[in-house]
């Protein structure tokens, strides 16, 4: 499976026809590991060419035509390099190389999706508007670090602090930098592991998700195989995790299915009433990598966090000059 | 001739033992010891891998719930072979254990001390893969059994190669950075260090650990430490999360805070 060529990788989606994908002959039996289960096990990309929400241009429209995808997907993979494209001597010109490996939103290799969105509950492919209450919460963290944002290292975001990265904590969504994940399964557990860290370590026996859950940062989640689908159910999330300012009482069910020799399909629907007035979820491919995950050590090198708080220091002591 | 007869049971009972533990082992589809579930260790080696009376704490304020345990050591032999250098720097690691030990940054545990931290660790196993996940820092290493790739880079938890020796699982670790200590009394290996792990299963809810440094760089001779794993039994015992970045937040950041500004929790959002 790892030798297999990749239904659409990166450059195939600008020069080969979309048919390419298309598989010939009959069905291959779906893969099994030794005891039975759908094998669902590897290491996969997160990024899709689909964004999170759909141009409201669009409407209800699900689906791009392949010419309209052809055009949409070559703008989506050539805005990363894009960025490189800054006037030099300027300040906007002070920044990565966005073609070097892992800053780029995509690694090389993603599967064909035609969606429009990956939102697509509801119908409009948009994310339902927050709650009166969730608008309070925001606004309330807001307020607490205006002006404070640069006071100290809790005053950043959770991922810049090595806490928690969108791409790793469910329901997962690709965010443009190590967006990959890898799958390992055991007899009794499946182990999803975000590039960033934390493996979620879930029991597949069907057992219930416990009461009085301990709030964690990436929650606590209980597996179930359906038929090919293997569903995952999550809440009790720490009250500082926050997702998209969901309540620690954020429900997240998860289906990962594979569709194809190298592509899993992985849909999510998030429940919070006091977060979204109705449910919503998504839907976008996990293309498998050709290669491995390797440690991703983030508070052993967060040089950012120093640098960025040694350069407010800077910036308030300069201005204290003037 | 009572010598002989006495002899011979002791043999039997050893025999009888040693086959009644290959039975009792829990065993995987394919034969092969099945090690997975939640383990952790029952010692003071976290402290000090060598023998050790008790010792005041690192920090004095902290008193009598934070001083150093006695233990009679893990090292097999007694004392670690340093070469003279070495056991110097060893020296200077302690003295600056406050500010130096990567534990306290919740830096990853690397191989072996990951082990032998106080806190649990799950192994997961399949004929291709044994991942073990330690609570501490999240730390993740993925063994591939009969692997024989390199590590194509340093890592804090190294490159893992296992393989199974009977009915004892033996990891080659290499690519290990070198950055992380063995225990929190500045005891080190070096980045060239080779680790040869040995988990041999005791029962159903013991193993032996063993762990082999081989490091000239920083040893005369390599050396072994050993201790039993134990089981966590307790019914739907699951690993919570043991995110350690806050709690190392001031220590590591703590010089570059807005001068009168204190922490609070709270205000982070993704």
């Amino acid at each position: 499976m790892k030798n297999a060529t990749h239904c659409i990788g990166a450059l195939a989606i600008l020069s080969l026809p979309l048919v390419g994908c298309a598989q010939g002959g009959g069905e291959p039996a779906a893969p099994r590991t030794a005891w039975g289960d759908p094998d669902i096990s590897g290491a996969y990309a997160e990024f899709t060419t689909a964004p999170l929400e759909r141009d409201p241009k669009l409407g209800d429209k699900e689906f791009f035509t392949p010419e309209e995808h052809e055009e949409f997907a070559k703008q989506r993979l050539t805005q990363a390099f894009d960025a490189d494209d800054t006037e030099p001597g300027t300040a906007a010109d002070v920044h990565y190389s966005m073609g070097q490996f892992a800053l780029s939103e995509n690694e090389g290799v993603t599967s064909l999706n035609l969606r429009t969105s990956i939102v697509t509950q509801p119908k409009n492919g948009r994310i339902p508007a927050l709650t009166q209450a969730a608008v309070a919460r925001r606004d309330a963290r807001a307020e607490m670090r205006r002006g404070r944002e640069f006071d100290g290292p809790e005053m950043r975001s959770l991922t810049e602090r090595c806490i928690v990265w969108s791409s790793t904590q469910p329901p997962i969504l690709p965010r443009g930098y190590n967006s990959n994940l890898q799958i390992f399964q055991t007899p009794g557990y499946v182990i999803v592991q975000g590039e960033m860290g934390d493996p979620r370590i879930i029991p597949t026996d069907g057992r219930p998700l416990p009461d009085n859950l301990l709030p964690q940062w990436n929650g606590t989640s209980v597996g179930r195989w359906e038929g090919e689908t293997f569903v995952i159910e999550t809440t009790g999330f720490h009250p500082d995790s926050a997702w998209r300012n969901a309540s620690e009482n954020m429900r997240v069910t998860e289906r990962i299915t594979r569709v194809d020799e190298d592509t899993l399909e992985y849909a999510f629907t998030v429940v919070d009433p006091s977060t979204w007035a109705e449910p919503w979820g998504g839907t976008y491919p996990l293309t498998e990598l050709d290669g491995l995950l390797y440690e991703y050590a983030c508070t052993e090198g967060n040089y950012g966090m120093a640098n960025i708080l040694s350069g407010a220091r800077v910036g308030e002591r300069n201005a204290a000059k003037q | 001739m009572r010598t002989a007869v006495a002899l011979t049971v002791v043999l039997l009972v050893a025999a009888t033992a040693q086959s009644q533990v290959r039975s009792e082992i829990p065993r995987a589809s394919n034969g092969r010891p099945d090690l997975s579930g939640v383990w952790q260790t029952l010692n003071t080696a976290h402290w000090n891998l060598e023998p050790h009376v008790s010792d005041y704490p690192a920090v004095l304020e902290l008193g009598a719930q934070f001083a150093v345990p006695p233990g009679p050591g893990v090292v097999v032999g007694g004392a670690i072979p340093y070469l003279p250098e070495a056991r110097a720097e060893r020296d200077r690691r302690f003295a600056n254990r406050v500010a130096e030990d990567p534990e306290a940054k919740c830096y990853l545990g690397g191989v072996p001390r990951s082990t032998y931290m106080p806190y649990p660790f799950q192994i997961l196993q399949n004929e291709r893969d044994v991942v073990i996940a330690y609570q501490f820092a999240t730390g993740f290493r993925r063994i591939f059994v009969d692997g024989t790739d390199e590590a194509p880079l340093d890592s804090w938890m190294g490159w893992s190669n296992g393989r199974w020796d009977d009915d004892t699982f033996v990891v080659e670790v290499t690519g290990l950075n070198g950055l992380t200590w063995l225990d929190r009394a500045g005891n080190y290996a070096s980045g060239n260090g080779r680790i040869t792990e040995r988990y041999t299963p005791l029962g159903p809810n013991h193993l032996t650990y063993e762990a082999t440094i081989d490091d000239a760089t920083v040893f005369s001779q390599p050396w072994t430490i050993r201790m039993p794993l134990y089981r966590i039994v307790d019914e739907d015992f699951r690993m919570l999360e043991f995110k350690c970045e806050p709690y190392a937040e001031e220590k590591i950041y703590g010089q570059l805070r807005k001068p009168g500004t204190g922490p609070s929790a709270g205000a982070s959002t993704q």
